[in-house]
């Protein structure tokens, strides 16, 4: 069982402001099902620019709840430069502290309160962005933000990133690139083990990829090649599961009505996906 | 506050009568069985009595058991010593739904140059005996798959199983740690080589376990140092826990029926009601072929340990499949191998039952668990379609066989 402080207790057992606006300003959502957690958030502001109102939903454990339900508290009366100024930490230290290994659940805040500022700012809806090149392909993590929480949090093992952002937690293929970045940054203050470094060259390149790792590649193609073209026509796509080479997806707002989705779906999303990630793929609309 | 231990495939709660049986072997009685003296002599004579009523229950002979620390022990020991004692073959065949006892040690082979064959399952859990017979060839060292999951409880047809391996001339091993004292076991009628079984999965203590070893059936030993255990496992015996082993052993044996009955009828209780009342609700697993205590739910759209949490404060302990509670970043392999979606992976809570729990018990779970689900569902941004319907039939479905 975690070592959960009193008031990550209290905000998982009575969480603040749950549920959601229906006229946000912004709207930031990262992570995913199959990723094990995922938050939604959504503020308003007041005249003077300040969050008036933050609301959540959250799919996640008990701290993620928790640190989307503090991540509010934190963010109403303040302007979006106050509030974007927020770290990862702020939102751990808020709680009184997070088992290490949870630590990224306060990531996922973080994220989440830039995605939403981001939207605010450009109307753009992107969940996280992808912005550098991705070390860890079974949780879709990019150098950038490794980077990021290494130096914002003073991290010194691939563990410890682990932790913080999840990269390196699946098949670990990635710890030698976790390690070198960690080595980069810190320097002499870094903290690796031998092993994390050969790791690499017994990997077998011919292994096909885990079912976490085609996930997040499906969620990437569907991110960079397919939702942006749906968003300019008002629509937008979620992916429901990955069942075997089933990819079931479901169609939201102006695309759900469109009469031509059997066309979109066929023609483009599969297409893109068997060229992207793998030509047995098939793709299957869920209807809403 | 409430204490409902519904978490036995985890461990269970020691029996009084094996607590009373093991009390005297922490004080009074506590003579190393190796001694020429009396005062070790009368242990040795407790410890021989233990090993009978462990074989009665197996139904096997007594030197035929080797007392380890546990399942892990067991299940360790008896790879590593067939495939040391078969340098020369290469294979190893198992299944992809393993405990990490196995699956990690199978792996560690295979990264020193075995060939490892995980035999996939279908969606109700289940292993397809051709593909069995498929994968054995004439390099393969040992055959070791589980009898009973300790996920879903589903059983594999060990009967079946280990004549066919046999047939081929191959060892047989079997991580029995979740289905001995919760089925009747025969090994006069089941060829398997080796086998494994811990004391605390059937209200023993902890740190006892067994390892079965058919007789004429060759064993290098995985802890060396000393004649203990026939040669085969050295260090001075556990005796306190031997001897509340052995009378766990005999107590299975004694409720094997109540196992059997009533732990299943409030299983199967409990099952029904929980997926009558929740909606986008499943059983993982084979309900023609499980353990009478086990059930393995996912109630989709929420996530494991929230709901854990939640149902401890109301004084009610389960687990979960979900990658929170595992401790590392994945979902149960289990239920992935068995192909159940990544939306239900993460809210798979099991609750295995024991002979301790009441059906007041049972009555205040079902009245108590799908407020909590509804209450996690309310923060959750994911749902159910509006009008989905019932949740779509999957058709098991084969892998390939990964080599």
């Amino acid at each position: 069982m975690w070592d959960y402080t009193e008031k990550v207790k209290d905000h998982f057992f009575n969480p603040r402001n749950v549920g959601v606006i229906e006229d946000p300003a912004g709207v930031g959502e990262v992570g995913s099902l199959a990723c094990g957690d995922a938050l939604k958030l959504m503020f308003k502001l007041d005249r003077g620019g300040r969050i008036s109102e933050a609301k959540f939903q959250t799919f996640g454990c008990g701290s993620a709840i928790a640190a989307a339900s503090a991540l509010t508290e934190m963010i109403i009366g303040k302007t979006l430069e106050e509030a974007e100024k927020i770290t990862n930490n702020d939102i751990a230290d808020y709680l009184g502290g997070l088992p290490e290994q949870k630590m990224h659940c306060s990531v996922m805040g973080r994220e989440a309160l830039e995605a939403a500022i981001e939207n605010y700012r450009t109307g753009r809806r992107t969940g996280r962005r992808l912005e550098g090149a991705v070390i860890c392909t079974c949780f879709g993590v990019t150098d950038q933000e490794i980077r990021r929480v290494i130096k914002e949090n003073d991290l010194r093992t691939v563990e410890q990133v682990t932790n913080y952002c999840k990269a390196g937690g699946g098949c670990q293929g990635c710890h030698p690139d976790i390690a070198a970045i960690i080595r980069e940054i810190q320097g002499d203050k870094a903290q690796i083990d031998g092993a994390e470094l050969t790791l690499k060259a017994s990997r077998d390149p011919n292994k096909p990829l885990t079912n976490l790792m085609r996930i997040q590649l499906i969620n990437r193609v569907l991110d960079q090649q397919i939702r942006p073209a749906l968003q300019a026509d008002g629509g937008d796509l979620e992916l429901i599961d990955v069942i075997g080479d089933r990819v079931v997806v479901s169609f939201r707002g102006m695309c759900a009505q469109c009469q031509a989705a059997e066309f979109t779906m066929a023609e483009v999303v599969q297409a893109r996906l068997r060229e992207f990630v793998s030509e047995e793929l098939v793709v299957e609309e869920q209807k809403p | 506050m409430k204490n409902i231990y519904l978490d036995n495939n985890a461990t269970t709660r020691v029996a009084e009568e094996v607590v009373e049986e093991m009390l005297p072997y922490f004080s009074n009685l506590y003579g190393n069985a190796s001694s020429m003296h009396s005062f070790g002599g009368n242990i040795r004579h407790k410890i021989d009595y233990a090993r009978q009523q462990a074989a009665q229950l197996l139904n096997c002979g007594p030197e035929e058991l080797i007392f380890t620390s546990g399942g892990t022990e067991s299940d360790n020991t008896a790879i590593r010593s067939v495939l040391e004692l078969n340098p020369n073959k290469r294979h190893i065949v198992t299944t992809r739904v393993e405990h990490p006892a196995v699956r990690t040690m199978a792996r560690h082979f295979q990264r020193r140059g075995y060939r490892l064959t995980e035999l996939p399952v279908d969606a109700y859990g289940r292993i397809d005996l051709d593909q069995l017979e498929a994968a054995i060839s004439n390099d393969t060292a040992l055959v070791t798959i589980m009898h009973a999951n300790n996920e879903t409880g589903v059983i594999f047809p060990v009967d079946k199983i280990a004549p066919l391996v046999k047939s081929k001339g191959v060892l047989f091993h079997t991580d029995a740690v979740q289905a001995v004292g919760k089925m009747p076991y025969n090994l006069a009628d089941i060829p398997v080589d080796l086998l494994s079984l811990s004391g605390h999965k059937l209200h023993g203590p902890k740190g006892i376990g067994i390892l079965y070893v058919r007789r004429g059936t060759p064993l290098s030993p995985l802890i060396m140092g000393g004649h203990q255990e026939f040669s085969r496992r050295a260090g001075t015996e556990n005796t306190p826990g031997i001897v509340g082993l052995g009378k766990a052993c005999e107590l299975a044996q004694k409720n094997m029926e109540e196992e059997n009955g009533r732990v299943r009828q409030m299983r199967d209780w409990l099952e029904t009601h929980l997926l009558r009342v929740c909606p986008d609700a499943r059983v993982n697993g084979d309900r023609e072929s499980r353990l009478p205590n086990t059930t393995n739910i996912s109630f989709e759209y929420v996530e494991g340990e929230a709901i854990l949490l939640l149902l401890d404060q109301l004084g009610i302990a389960a687990s979960s499949g979900s990658a929170c509670t595992s401790g590392s970043l994945e979902p149960s392999h289990v239920l992935r191998a068995m192909g159940v979606p990544f939306t239900a992976v993460h809210g798979s809570i099991r609750f295995s039952l024991s002979r301790y729990n009441t059906i007041d018990e049972i009555e205040y779970v079902i009245r108590e668990t799908p407020g909590v689900i509804k209450r996690l569902r309310q923060i959750s941004m994911f749902s159910s379609p509006p009008d989905a319907g019932a949740p779509r039939e999957r058709k098991p479905r084969l892998d390939r066989i990964s080599g």
